[in-house]
């Protein structure tokens, strides 16, 4: 490429940089803005000091601290769910021997095929019958499981070099000994790329637990943000500081996580 | 051990490791995905039990109805709004910045910024952004002396609005795949071509666009059915109006089941979702059998 061009692309790169990022930088730089800024025209684009009062006060307003317990709870549960029954489910198909294996294995991927609209309205009559609804097992029990995850694990299983197994069962160590001290240590970085995942697509979970959360204490940081919304005697400022506290954790967790999530994410999907 | 014994035993790890697994499946995806067959042939009171068997006339009051072709036109449109523009912006980025280098990484980080923001999260801030008054959008417009428009309120734009807030969010994921399949693809492949004297541009169309076609492939399965699915955006943004101009199919199957209490024609609704969406995969698989090439 000419210097011409390259300059080009970089203009390019940085006005699309500049558009993408900006719904999220307006939510941080809004959240430190004083209400007199925020309701001034022409608006600020910058905040005027780094001004954390706003964080103080959106404590005060709404039970924010409650809906982030909630989604962490929730998120993590769902995280640790994902890791434990997509790694083991993986494990069997990668390398255990046993009879019907190809039609557990179409019904793993049949799983991803389903869309869950389909299945919401049974689960919620299910878990509404046990009187699950405004509680942690209602939130969490319904997405323990995961196609997309075992076919991460498997593929990732499927990678590892031969003789360590054979080597290990020489030694007498059986399938769980393999799993937990060669397969599981060996494959971190799919345990992480899963982990990032999960946890982002837990936090951002929304129609559920609409359905199935009617009191304040039970409510997820993603319902909460729309009741911050809708409380007239909020302004903007004070919603803006809520939702920059609510997204932080996928966001500093995906700053953490990008190597991970790049090269690996494509293996489950595409591999599988 | 004789060797059955062995055999046994070995299937026994199978099934047991397939347990959680399976256990989750049965009883959250298996049955509640036959058990809404079974509901969209019975009527329900709003408590959610059973009245009676009506067979298929709830398809039939959904099939026949003007509204429900009304909200499968938007759920389309919307998706042709939304789909051919993420995919074409995020491979466009992918292949500027896929380059290892310390410039790039800051780009590749804000490219995937959208997939850590929750959805929610982001309706509400779009929601502010489109604010006829106060929102930005008509604040920048009004830079350039451009008058302000009714984003969300005017029936003619609010759709766009929306769509406009669901590229912006889905160029996140769709990035990170794009990225992960480039770095997948070989660098001597891209030295040879190098050597035989292929441009940047005949490089991209003839080696990089080709490999990455299963890729693309999978983005676009997965963009349809994320975008005959969504909900969020439309639920804070919009709530289906002005004029049900945003009434997409999970909103108004969301109406029907949970504000209006008809479990028996919502099931319906999702067992004709379920089709439709099995109909667009089952398509671009076809589709998709000469023109992806799998290495």
């Amino acid at each position: 490429m000419s210097k011409i061009q390259r300059t080009a692309v970089l203009i390019i790169l940085i006005l699309a940089s500049a558009a993408i990022i900006y719904p999220i930088f307006y939510a941080f730089a809004s959240a430190m803005m004083t209400s007199a800024e925020i309701d001034s025209y022409p608006p600020h684009i910058f905040p005027s000091g780094f001004n954390l009062d706003n964080y103080k006060s959106v404590f005060a307003v709404v039970p924010v601290a409650q809906f982030l317990l909630n989604s962490f709870v929730v998120a993590i549960a769902i995280t640790v769910g994902h890791l434990i029954t997509a790694s083991f489910a993986a494990y069997a198909f990668a390398f255990i021997r046993f009879p019907l294996k190809s039609f557990f294995f179409a019904l793993f991927l049949a799983t991803i095929m389903i869309p869950w609209e389909v299945t919401m309205i049974p689960n919620f009559l299910t878990i509404r019958s046990w009187g699950w609804t405004d509680s942690y097992w209602g939130l969490i029990l319904p997405f323990l499981a995961t196609g997309f995850g075992t076919f991460l694990f498997r593929q990732f299983f499927m990678q590892l070099p031969k003789d360590i197994f054979e080597a290990a069962k020489m030694d007498g160590m059986g399938h769980f000994g393999i799993f937990l001290r060669i397969a599981l240590p060996l494959t971190r970085s799919a345990s992480v790329t899963l982990a990032v995942y999960s946890f982002i697509g837990a936090w951002n979970m929304y129609l559920w637990p609409l359905l199935i959360t009617n009191e304040e204490s039970m409510r997820t940081v993603q319902i909460g943000v729309t009741m911050l919304q809708f409380e007239d005697f909020t302004s903007w400022n004070l919603v803006l500081a809520g939702l920059a506290l609510m997204m932080l954790p996928p966001l500093l967790l995906l700053v953490l996580g990008l190597k991970q999530l790049v090269g690996n994410l494509t293996m489950g999907a595409l591999k599988g | 051990m004789t060797s059955r014994l062995r055999k046994f035993k070995e299937a026994a790890f199978g099934y047991g490791f397939l347990l959680p697994s399976l256990a989750g499946f049965s009883v959250f995806l298996f049955y509640p995905f036959l058990k809404s067959f079974y509901l969209s042939l019975h009527s329900m009171n709003p408590r959610g039990q059973i009245v009676e068997f009506v067979g298929f006339d709830n398809f039939i009051d959904i099939l026949t109805s003007d509204h429900f072709y009304q909200s499968l036109k938007t759920t389309f449109f919307f998706a042709l709004l939304t789909i051919p523009a993420c995919i074409f912006i995020a491979v466009c980025l992918a292949l500027l910045t896929y380059k290892k280098n310390k410039i790039n990484l800051i780009f590749q980080l804000i490219f995937a910024s959208t997939i850590a923001v929750p959805i929610g999260n982001a309706s509400v801030i779009w929601k502010l952004l489109f604010h006829p008054t106060a929102g930005m959008f008509n604040y920048f417009l009004s830079l350039f002396g451009i008058s302000p428009v009714g984003w969300l309120t005017n029936p003619a734009y609010a759709l766009l609005s929306v769509s406009m807030m669901t590229v912006w969010i889905s160029i996140g994921f769709t990035y990170l795949l794009l990225l992960s399949g480039i770095k997948g693809i070989p660098e001597d492949l891209y030295e040879s071509a190098k050597i035989d004297g292929a441009g940047s541009f005949s490089i991209v169309r003839r080696i990089t666009l080709p490999l990455l076609s299963p890729v693309l492939f999978f983005i676009s399965v997965i963009s349809v059915i994320s975008a005959l699915q969504s909900f969020s955006q439309i639920n804070i943004l919009t709530e289906g109006g002005p004029v049900n101009s945003t009434n997409v199919v999970v909103y108004d199957l969301y109406q029907e089941a949970f504000v209006n209490y008809r479990f028996g024609t919502g099931s319906a609704q999702a067992i004709i979702l379920f089709l439709i969406i099995l109909l667009f995969t089952i398509i671009q698989f076809r589709l998709s059998e000469r023109k992806v090439h799998y290495s």
